[in-house]
């Protein structure tokens, strides 16, 4: 078929701080299913780290009655690296996604998420740290929904931004809709610069400024893999991101 | 080994000290007394080049080479340990791995091959015992959720580990109670107290002279040196007051 489905642009909510003009040729419809079976544990590890232009992975999760997804991933390459995850959740399903996002020069890096709680008892935790320099951008789209029959539901949304330079900026939306009544929904979004009182006692202790902000941002982004329990997969997430920092910087 | 002469320096235009001058020799340990706005702490920061306290005159000479000239890490380095008022809260990073990679940074600048986990961990291990802090503190996040006197006596151990051939301490024996006093006393003679290493004590109160004995005291009053003498200067202070002494 030859359709000409038109690129989004930022009129669109999903699309709202992304680099639309990096979509021309890109694959817009290639979502990937991942279903979860009731009572199994899935995990995945995702890394955006080589590509130059635009990089985009969709995901369509699915996680049945009881059962467990956990993503985590590190988006430190492409004029655009996005990364989007619609999620639907089961009777006391849990859903968790840590995520980090780092870039200068005029990148966007960027998470979107849409998690349903369509049932009662399900459980979510999204953690996203973004950490930019240069012109580069860091967004967190992240829309909850809870229909009106899933009480008990729990989700936390937790985003914080980190920005090295002058230049850069992050963008955090966090959109809940809510018609349950027995919810508990927590979201927070920060942003801050390097803190310049620890830096110099770093400085002090015989740190350059160049080891002095890996370390602190290492300890910053280190939130969004606290629930990884895999050490080995969480140094690799870890040195994906932090050679992109050293590379940039 | 240190030598001030004649500083001057500002914080955000307001002149903080005024002409300081002092000289410390290896295998001496000097202690500056002085009220509250003297300039005590200003000195310590600008020994140390943070940024915001501007050097407006004057020169300090650090085992032969300009201190002012260098970046604060160059300064560490080079052997200068500040030892902090309110040691600074790292949160997500451990004492241990700050410590190794700042002793291995320092290392690598004077040529030197970085020290093994194990060799790092046995050399924590003994610094600590020195300070009697236990090793479960140094997994810790740096400063995170110790108290007060906790703060002072890691700030010991990291000085320990570091083993600089000079230190600036500011105010380490404030909010220490009497038996941490003695330790952090102590750790300073064991870790400082050597005929190749000097100590400038920046303090309030007399009590810590009793455990490390200054050989000599200087009042600072509104950004100078106003009077030197031996450790007797420091009991005729806690007598006497500023005020009476320094006039």
């Amino acid at each position: 078929m030859n359709a000409l489905t038109a690129l989004p642009t930022r009129k669109d909510e999903a699309w709202r701080y992304s680099a639309v003009e990096a979509l021309v040729g890109a694959d817009l419809d290639a979502w990937r299913a991942i279903d979860v079976p009731a009572g199994e544990s899935y995990r995945e590890c995702l890394t955006i780290e080589d590509s130059e232009s635009t990089e985009l992975r969709r995901l369509r999760v699915s996680i049945g009655e009881s059962a467990r997804c956990e993503l985590f991933a590190v988006i430190a390459a492409g004029r655009l690296g996005r990364i989007e995850v619609e999620v639907r959740l089961a009777k006391g399903a849990h859903f968790e996604l840590g995520g980090v996002t780092l870039g200068g020069r005029d990148t966007v890096r960027e998470f979107v998420t849409r998690v349903v709680h369509a049932e009662p008892e399900a459980t979510s935790n999204q953690v996203i740290r973004s950490v930019h320099w240069g012109k580069g951008t860091g967004n967190f789209l992240g829309q909850i929904d809870v229909v009106r029959d899933a009480q008990k539901t729990d989700a936390a949304q937790s985003f914080k931004g980190l920005l090295l330079e002058k230049g850069a900026s992050v963008n955090a939306v966090p959109q809940l809709e809510i018609f349950a009544d027995d919810v508990k929904c927590a979201h927070g979004a920060s942003v801050g610069q390097l803190d310049e009182t620890a830096r110099f006692y770093m400085a002090a202790r015989g740190l350059s400024p160049e080891l002095a902000r890996r370390l602190l941002v290492q300890a910053f982004i280190g939130d969004a893999f606290v629930a990884l329990d895999d050490e080995a997969e969480r140094e690799r997430l870890m040195g994906v991101a932090l050679a992109k920092l050293d590379l940039h910087l | 080994m240190l030598k001030i002469d004649n500083l001057q320096a500002e914080i955000g235009g307001t002149r903080i000290l005024n002409g300081l001058s002092l000289e410390v020799n290896a295998g001496e340990v000097h202690a500056i007394m002085g009220p509250n706005g003297a300039g005590k702490s200003t000195l310590a920061y600008v020994l140390g080049g943070r940024p915001g306290y501007e050097v407006t005159g004057g020169s300090v000479e650090f085992i032969g080479r300009d201190l002012l000239d260098m970046e604060p890490h160059e300064r560490a380095a080079a052997g200068m340990f500040l030892g902090f008022q309110y040691p600074v809260e790292i949160p997500g990073v451990s004492n241990v791995q700050f410590l190794r990679e700042a002793l291995n940074a320092q290392r690598q600048v004077r040529g030197e091959e970085p020290l093994s986990g194990g060799d790092f961990l046995r050399l924590a291990k003994e610094k600590a015992g020195l300070l009697k802090l236990d090793m479960d503190m140094l997994k810790r996040h740096v400063n995170v959720g110790f108290s007060g006197g906790e703060k002072k006596r890691a700030e010991m151990v990291q000085m320990g580990i570091l083993d600089p051939q000079f230190a600036v301490l500011d105010e380490t024996d404030s909010g220490l109670d009497i038996d941490a006093l003695r330790i952090v006393g102590e750790g300073i003679n064991a870790i400082m107290r050597a005929p190749e290493k000097g100590v400038l004590l920046i303090t309030h109160y007399q009590r810590l002279l009793d455990y490390v004995k200054p050989d000599y005291v200087h009042i600072l009053s509104k950004g100078r040196i106003v009077k030197t003498g031996g450790p007797d200067l420091a009991l005729r202070l806690e007598e006497e007051g500023y005020e009476a002494v320094a006039a």
